[in-house]
């Protein structure tokens, strides 16, 4: 009885407040740490630009391979920065801390999800298109690429998340994570690279956008269920 | 009346059969101090009893209610202080007890500033975390721990790290939680200075 009072003038966070403060936390931390996020950016940057410099110059050629680059650089960078999703704030007992704080851990787990996605995700869309130039793409197919992009590194994210958290337990996770992660990522990589090939051929790419549009809807639904047990099996 | 008790609990590590069978009861405003040679499993029960650790089995009743070591409520009553002292060394101290007290409950600044002071933390509170010494990493977790507002405080060799004065404040910390009607089941061999009878002793490795 006398224990309740105890905690009587505590008033208890929402579920979705104290989900924002992660991912207001995760954006903090990443502002005070930017080699974190740039380097994925950075990685995809460089892979892109090695296929005019190691393939052809030719433009017309590597129009042709384009898509494919654009997309495996992007799967690739974002894979890098995935190791961290969770591994920071299991290393630190913040993880722990998650798990008992009396907050839906899915609720917490969706928003470092998502806060991950802002670092890595849209960066790797906003600059897409510039190294678009370098392979040849045209202005008009820039659209169809940033939109695209955008639909499939969300799902990225989504699907890395489980596997962030599958690899909790794991020493050095990198390998098998992507082991785990790349065959759940190909259908996004085969649409999201036949959406950027139509936009390059100036044709109407709604239905594929739909379809990623729809991997994406699946993945919020269910992503964040999964990653949440995930998690709770890495930290034990 | 019986804030906490376990019946039967069994718990493998590996090919070890740590607990068979452990039983405790904690009242209100008692302190249960366990002890045990290394190994003999004190983070390991405080774990289980913080939902962290699946045990084998486990009947646990909190507050003469019978109830998951998961279950939601009961997570919003307790606050775990285990050997890491859960920080991020890129937020600065009141960041990181801002972050931490937010994600339980709304809290003004003044009930910050208040548990930083009881914990001597004012010098170094609004330093980058990574720029701290390990005992002013604890004294800022402590802070967390306050600022919990729960009534089940399980604490895992909590003067770890701590110079002479800060012992001395994790028993004055723990009197004053007893006080307020909380509980407390503390992992350590430091005297913490409490009355004979708001302590209970466990010791691990030698009944269970």
């Amino acid at each position: 009885m006398n224990s309740a009072a105890n905690s009587a003038h505590f008033v208890r966070t929402g579920a979705l407040a104290a989900a924002l403060k992660i991912l207001q936390r995760d954006l903090r931390l990443a502002v005070r740490r930017p080699g974190q996020w740039l380097q994925p950016l950075v990685f995809f940057a460089v892979v892109t630009l090695l296929f005019p410099l190691g393939y052809t110059p030719e433009l017309d050629k590597l129009r042709a391979i384009a898509p494919g680059v654009l997309w495996v650089g992007a799967l690739l960078a974002s894979m890098l920065a995935l190791d961290s999703l969770f591994r920071e704030d299991a290393a630190d007992g913040t993880l722990e801390q998650f798990l008992i704080c009396g907050q839906p851990l899915v609720g917490l787990v969706a928003a470092k999800t998502l806060a991950h996605w802002l670092l890595t995700g849209l960066p790797l869309t906003l600059i897409a298109p510039l190294l678009g130039v370098a392979l040849g793409v045209p202005v008009a197919a820039m659209p169809g690429i940033l939109s695209s992009l955008a639909l499939g590194s969300v799902t990225l994210s989504l699907i890395g998340a489980i596997g962030a958290g599958l690899t909790l337990g794991v020493r050095r996770g990198g390998v098998l994570l992507s082991m785990l992660t790349l065959p759940l990522a190909v259908p996004v990589l085969v649409f999201g690279a036949r959406a950027t090939e139509l936009a390059i051929a100036g044709e109407s790419l709604t239905g594929v956008l739909y379809l990623l549009a729809a991997l994406a809807v699946l993945g919020a639904t269910l992503a964040p269920l999964a990653a949440a047990a995930a998690v709770r099996i890495g930290v034990e | 009346m019986v804030e906490l008790s376990v019946k039967n609990l069994q718990v493998f590590r590996g090919e070890r059969h740590l607990f068979r069978g452990l039983a405790l009861a904690v009242p209100a405003q008692r302190c249960l101090q366990i002890t045990g040679a290394n190994g003999a499993g004190k983070t390991t029960l405080l774990r289980v009893l913080a939902g962290l650790l699946e045990p084998e089995s486990l009947e646990l009743r909190w507050r003469e209610r019978a109830i998951s070591p998961r279950d939601a409520g009961y997570h919003g009553e307790l606050a775990y202080y285990g050997h890491d002292a859960a920080l991020k060394a890129d937020l600065t101290g009141l960041e990181n007890i801002r972050f931490a007290a937010g994600l339980r409950s709304r809290l003004g600044p003044a009930a910050l500033a208040a548990a930083i002071a009881r914990v001597g933390a004012q010098k170094f509170a609004d330093r980058l975390v990574r720029t701290l010494s390990a005992g002013q990493k604890r004294r800022i977790a402590l802070a967390n721990l306050l600022l919990s507002g729960s009534s089940l405080w399980l604490l895992d060799e909590p003067a770890t790290n701590l110079d002479a004065a800060g012992q001395a404040l994790i028993g004055e910390l723990i009197g004053e939680q007893l006080a307020r009607g909380g509980t407390v089941i503390a992992a350590t061999h430091q005297d913490l200075g409490l009355a004979a009878t708001a302590r209970i002793a466990l010791e691990l490795g030698s009944s269970a």
